[in-house]
């Protein structure tokens, strides 16, 4: 239960942490809070050869409103900062429910927004967040920088994204929820602070007693976030009510593909995919 | 591969710690092998268990999953820090009066956790206080005994 020998740099700048990862390319692994690489660490099922700290470089911890409509989060912004965001609105409240549900106290103080969604564990809350709200992902190199949609930036196989070795993540933009949306988040695992079996994210547009529009992302039923189309179609323009929600959750249970494992059946799981959209929408609706 | 030993200065429980570790070597295991504070227990070694806990800058973490060379010039914070003298912190004299520990493995992880987690926010309520201290785990299977000794040392260090 020790890693293996690494090199540790801990870069003042971004671009001397570029210039480490263009240099040792994927040899090198960036730590942030270190709340799954170091546990992976420790088992040796990671042993990279140079880790690069990016605690110390300026400007990754901000949450900020970088232009009107949107809020961008840094990649180093730690999950208990999410969970006591002072954003306010739908977006702030959402958050916060979903901020609560990831890992326990401690793993909180140390585990960072960008940290999840570049690891990409199938049942992170941040990476069903991401991709419900269609984030754009922030990723820079020594040779450039790109933005990608969280749709593209997730692969659907577990732990798998679109970075490139010598990439890092920066930061995430988010869109705002306007005043008239409704958030729910819904997580079902066997007990607090475990990874979701299967967890659902929403954000719901009403329109008086109609439903205008809504987003709906499962974690836990593929290799990667996915969205709930057919259920969120469902939903679209319908009054709404408990038909309305019930028929939603049904057409979600209906489009995923979930495969079984020790934690649970395909079937089990399906099935937790119609709770959970339940009740994340009841509690979008309230 | 470089395995060379980085010297760097740990500040624990108030006092300067002038050690030399590899880079692989977890906060944990310098604590107890470096600064020879063997009060922190290691349990799990992969962040699930929570005896490790010790604060940083007054925050819990596992201390097996950060690395030594991640801490310099942070206030680290070990169960031994708690006492005063012979005088136990309330959090310790409430697990000692209200069968807080059986085995003891967990509990320097769970004083540490209910410490930090009382200072700054002497005002939590029971529901959210259970979900803090259900972070870490109890062999023995404690856990109520362990939730009556927080409380009682909330309730005296509010007063």
């Amino acid at each position: 239960m020790k890693p293996a020998a690494f090199e540790y740099h801990a870069p003042r700048t971004l671009e001397e942490a570029l210039g480490l990862l263009h240099e040792h390319q994927d040899e090198a692994k960036v730590l942030a809070g270190g709340q799954s690489l170091v546990p992976a660490m420790n088992f040796r099922l990671a042993r990279p050869s140079v880790l690069v700290d990016i605690a110390h470089l300026p400007d990754l911890d901000r949450i900020e409103a970088t232009e009107p409509g949107s809020v961008t989060v840094g990649a180093r912004v730690r999950h208990l900062d999410l969970e006591h965001n002072t954003i306010g609105g739908p977006l702030g409240s959402l958050f916060a429910l979903t901020g609560r549900w990831v890992g326990h106290y401690p793993i909180r103080v140390r585990g960072t927004f960008g940290g999840s969604l570049a690891h990409a564990d199938p049942a992170a809350e941040w990476c069903a967040l991401a991709c419900a709200l269609d984030a754009e992902i922030h990723c820079r190199s020594a040779s450039g920088s790109r933005s990608v949609g969280a749709g593209d930036f997730f692969e659907q196989m577990a732990f798998t994204t679109c970075l490139e070795p010598d990439e890092l993540l920066v930061g995430v933009r988010l869109p705002e929820l306007s005043d008239s949306c409704g958030v729910g988040m819904a997580e079902f695992a066997r007990r607090w602070g475990d990874f979701a079996i299967v967890l659902a994210v929403t954000a719901v547009e009403r329109d008086g007693d109609s439903i205008a529009g809504a987003r709906i992302a499962l974690g836990g039923v593929a290799g990667g976030p996915v969205r709930a189309s057919n259920a969120e179609a469902a939903l679209a323009g319908r009054p709404a009510t408990a038909g309305t929600v019930a028929a939603a959750a049904a057409a979600a249970a209906e489009e995923v593909d979930p495969t079984g494992d020790i934690h649970g059946s395909a079937d089990y799981r399906r099935d937790l995919v119609r709770a959970m959209v339940t009740r994340a929408l009841d509690q979008a609706l309230k | 591969m470089n395995q060379r030993r980085v010297e760097l200065t740990l500040t624990v429980n108030g006092q300067r710690h002038e050690v030399a570790v590899e880079p692989r070597k977890t906060l944990a295991d310098t604590l107890r092998e470096d600064c020879g504070l063997t009060g922190t227990h290691l349990g799990c070694e992969h962040g699930v268990c929570g005896a490790c806990t010790v604060l940083v800058d007054d925050e819990p973490v596992r201390s097996c999953l950060m690395f030594a060379v991640q801490c310099g010039g942070q206030a680290i914070r070990t169960v031994e820090g708690l006492a005063d003298g012979e005088r136990l912190h309330p959090i310790q004299q409430a697990f000692w009066e209200h069968h807080g520990l059986q085995c003891g493995f967990c509990t320097p992880g769970f004083l540490m956790l209910a410490t930090s987690v009382l200072e700054s926010r002497p005002d939590i309520g029971d529901e959210e206080l259970r979900e803090v201290l259900a972070s870490n785990l109890c062999r023995c299977t404690g856990y109520q005994n362990i939730i009556t000794s927080v409380h009682a040392a909330r309730d005296q260090m509010r007063s």
